[in-house]
């Protein structure tokens, strides 16, 4: 079936586009590069936030190869050891406050809202525009200080070492305590919009789960962000004038540095990894054309891993030296985030149960998603269990294991979105083939690159080594085989993407089919998204009952 | 089986009773985690086929769970969670417990090595000696930055923290050679902090520890001999010169004028430093004591604030005598005009 067939399907040919002729897309509504810098379009804004987050994302990947290509050997390979800790800083430092955290909900999550809740923008346009300069503002004051001069030590910047170290320091934190104002911005601006803008019809729990998972999202943002910004000012000024708060040489105490830091970055993890979670369930829902099995369920464990995730953050500190019962204590509420997981692993799967499964490029990576997430969230059960910590603490299988649930289930769920609403975004299709064989790379590509690496954890190597013992070399090389691989489907993905935008075939408004809110508006919607009055949403999304047979059914 | 598990799973000897409780667990944890990835993963499978879509507008089922299916996506996870953490719990306690008839081992990392030392008996860089079959208990600390002792082969780590100490404990099986491995970041030659651990046969390890008792007493003994205790300033100079040597010093300040890590002694005395704050100072006695107990506070331009402190590690007359040594390193004003001979002293 080759795709453009399978896109205009016998009997659902798209409706000719509506043209009115006085809405334009948002896309061709004012062309200067005035009406772009200066939109206040959520949906504008949305895709200039893509333009930069890709751009990081390739930043952090050539880093993160430089790093692999340095493991492949024992010793020095193509850089020194002052290089090598300044690139692993970076490649973390970008990844995480320039690539994953802003990734879907900055993007996707600032292109949807507005269009699954039935609204003509977000609540705060302007201020949505200003969270837009102030990441980039950050963004470029950070990435001037790992140019000029470099940071080494690590995206988690431990004290005393971060207060001694003679790389600089400043530049980088400042540029990520800014970063942090665009992200309590965007968060305070989702939820306003989630309580105040919702459509006719649509009530709390007929919300869109993707709409669910943004706001816990929103939630930790708003909450936790302030803490880290804080943190981040105190070693800034520790390393410059030596204050004592964190260097027990002038009286501080190097741990409460690492309670504050993971007061915010644990929970971090669920920013990052929770709009992936509501990603999957639009997709899942679409592609099965199913009604989300257990819709209540999935929205309050989205609630429920952003309120434990606030208690859990001590899990990474089991060997820090503190009191044994604490650490069984952080232990086990690791345990309850796992558990939340696990209800929104076995919905999803439940969902495609007497579904109708179309499998597309999306699909493809919501199943690679399901085994990054089932994987990575039982190996983080793992290290939960107290024990097994103490071995695995700062070794590889760490790395492998957050790599595979943040970055594994995240990057599925940024490229299934990127997939999915492509057509929304844009007006315009793919082709299939393409997307189906780089999706099909990236998964095995992600694999070969992280499993060796469980298994070099489980061996005994340590994290940041730039040497290693010569035992460990056999699985560095798959390591980084498998990260040649996972490049190469990146660099499909961007050649036949660029293409579709450029050449690719209209896709009509909803070539899916979805019955997702979002498709309802034109693609690509209008300026002020719908044409005419008010759009009413009176079934909950995804309802595919035959409307012949539905006596709509109350939600669980 | 377990051997064989271990081999697949990558895992190194296992060299000590926690290592054995920790891969029992290993091994339960893995093998649950593979099962029930393998059963997802087939039941999801399964669908796709079975469900595939045959009409582009396919209509669907409303299908909801029934609370009794949802009380199993609970509860089923929740009782292997638990189960994992009471029997991880548990192994920690006990690893965190030290038994009251450990021996005591003193541990401190340092930015790059592993120091060793014995309450009783002596002391040991990168090389830490113990007895099999008997627990030895760990007191870590560091004295500069974050380190972590990791021995994988006794799956025991605990991090060293400057200014407070940590304790885990062990009892090695097995007697051998077993790496040691820092696993916090601690700067530039984090990956080449290394060590190793030297686990003897009971009788062996008392002949080594009577062995190095022996040659403590001579040292004390010599110590003894020397019955001055207010050095005379010509035996200051010497002493510090020792001593210099001994804490370390000269692994970092050269004494012919060389570059390296720190400022070279020689000259030091008396001359104008520039600093990295742009200002300059005069070395006398209390610049180079105030150096050697906070090294950061006035760093000489040029030089990374890498030394560690010596507070609370020199004791007062072992400070006066490196000054002094220092002191001693002063090189005589050059002379403008025509060589009149050598412008530098030979150093010994």
């Amino acid at each position: 079936m080759t795709p453009s067939s399978s896109i205009a399907a016998p009997g659902a040919t798209p409706a000719p586009e509506e043209h009115h002729d006085h809405h334009p897309s948002y896309l061709v509504d004012g062309t200067t590069i005035k009406s772009w810098l200066l939109t206040v379009d959520h949906k504008r804004i949305g895709l200039m936030f893509l333009f930069w987050v890709l751009l990081f994302f390739l930043v952090g990947g050539i880093f993160a190869l430089l790093i692999r290509v340095e493991l492949l050997t024992p010793g020095p390979t193509i850089m020194d050891a002052m290089t090598y800790n300044r690139t692993f800083t970076l490649h973390g430092l970008v990844m995480i406050f320039l690539f994953m955290i802003p990734a879907i909900p900055a993007v996707f999550g600032n292109f949807l809202l507005p269009l699954m809740l039935g609204a003509k923008d977000v609540a705060f346009p302007r201020l949505n525009l200003l969270s837009l300069y102030i990441y980039l503002g950050g963004a470029f004051i950070a990435l001037w200080g790992m140019l000029n001069g470099g940071l080494d030590t690590g995206w988690t910047f431990y004290t005393p070492y971060s207060a001694h170290t003679t790389t600089t320091v400043a530049p980088v934190l400042f540029g990520a305590f800014i970063i942090g104002f665009s992200s309590i911005v965007t968060g305070i601006n989702f939820i306003v919009t989630c309580h105040t803008m919702r459509a006719p019809g649509i009530t709390w729990f007929k919300m869109p789960l993707f709409v669910w998972a943004i706001y816990a999202t929103s939630c930790i943002q708003v909450l936790a962000t302030p803490v880290i910004g804080l943190l981040l000012c105190l070693v800034t000024v520790e390393n410059l004038f030596g204050f004592g708060m964190f260097d027990p040489a002038r009286g501080g105490d190097p741990v409460l540095f690492q309670h504050l830091f993971w007061f915010y970055s644990h929970p971090a993890v669920y920013i990052m990894v929770l709009p992936a979670f509501g990603v999957m369930s639009e997709v899942v829902a679409t592609y099965s054309r199913k009604n989300i099995f257990g819709y209540r369920a999935v929205a309050y464990s989205s609630l429920g891993i952003a309120f434990v995730g606030f208690f859990a953050w001590g899990h990474h500190m089991f060997v820090s030296g503190q009191s044994t019962f604490t650490g069984g204590l952080f232990g086990v509420l690791t345990m309850l985030v796992g558990v939340f997981t696990a209800i929104k692993v076995f919905n999803w799967v439940g969902t495609v149960y007497k579904g109708a499964v179309d499998f597309r490029t999306p699909f493809a990576y919501f199943c690679g998603f399901l085994f990054f997430t089932v994987f990575g969230g039982m190996t983080g059960i793992a290290l939960g269990t107290v024990s097994l910590d103490v071995a695995w603490h700062d070794t590889y299988f760490v790395v492998a294991h957050f790599h595979f649930i943040m970055v594994g289930a995240t990057i599925m769920a940024f490229l299934a979105a990127l997939h999915y609403w492509f057509p929304k975004m844009f007006g315009r299709t793919y082709h299939e083939g393409w997307g189906l064989v780089s999706a099909a790379l990236i998964i095995l590509g992600f694999n070969a690159t992280f499993i060796p690496q469980f298994l070099l954890g489980n061996n005994g190597m340590p994290r940041r080594y730039y040497e290693y013992p010569e035992r460990f070399q056999a699985l560095n090389v798959a390591s980084t085989a498998g990260a040649s691989l996972l490049a190469f489907g990146f660099i499909i993905i961007a050649m036949y993407l660029t293409y579709a935008l450029v050449y690719g075939k209209a896709s009509g408004k909803n070539p899916w089919r979805s019955k997702g809110y979002e498709w309802v508006s034109e693609s690509p919607p209008p300026t002020h998204n719908f044409v005419g009055p008010q759009p009413v949403f009176p079934e909950e999304p995804h309802f595919y009952v035959d409307p012949k047979k539905a006596e709509v059914p109350d939600a669980v | 089986m377990s051997e064989l598990l271990n081999n697949i799973l990558f895992l190194p000897e296992a060299a000590s009773t926690f290592a054995e409780r920790i891969d029992f667990l290993h091994h339960f944890v893995v093998g649950t985690t593979m099962v029930m990835s393998a059963a997802v993963g087939l039941a999801a499978l399964f669908f796709f086929f079975r469900y595939r879509r045959r009409l582009p507008a396919q209509a669907t089922e409303y299908v909801v769970p029934t609370l009794k299916t949802e009380f199993l996506f609970v509860s089923v996870p929740l009782v292997f969670f638990l189960a994992w953490f009471g029997i991880g719990f548990r192994d920690f306690t006990w690893v965190t417990t030290p038994p009251k008839d450990a021996m005591d081992v003193y541990v401190m990392g340092k930015q790059w090595m592993w120091k060793f030392a014995y309450p009783e008996g002596p002391n040991g860089v990168n090389v830490l000696h113990v007895p099999a079959n008997r627990p030895v208990r760990l007191l870590i600390t560091s004295r500069d930055v974050l380190h972590s002792f990791y021995v994988p082969a006794f799956r025991i780590k605990m991090d060293a923290l400057p200014g407070r100490y940590t304790q885990i404990w062990f009892e090695a099986t097995k007697p051998g050679t077993y790496q040691v491995l820092c696993t916090e970041y601690c700067g530039l030659s984090h990956s080449k902090m290394l060590a190793e651990v030297v686990v003897l046969p009971e009788e062996e390890y008392e002949d080594w520890i009577q062995e190095q008792r022996r040659g403590r007493l001579q040292d004390r003994q010599d110590a003894l001999a020397d019955n001055s205790l207010v050095p005379p300033v010509a035996r200051m100079v010497e002493q510090g010169q020792v001593l210099a040597g001994t804490q370390g010093c000269l692994k970092c300040h050269s004494v012919d004028g060389s570059q390296h890590i720190g400022p070279t002694f020689l000259g030091m005395y008396d001359r104008e430093e520039k600093l990295d704050n742009g200002q300059t100072i005069r070395v006398d006695e209390a610049y180079i004591t105030q150096s050697m107990m906070d090294p950061g506070a006035h760093l000489v331009a040029g030089y990374q604030n890498v030394m560690p402190t010596y507070q609370g590690k020199l004791q007062g007359p072992e400070t006066a005598a490196i000054v002094e040594y220092i002191k001693s390193l002063r090189t005589p004003n050059v002379r403008e005009g025509a060589s009149e001979g050598p412008a530098y002293d030979a150093i010994q």
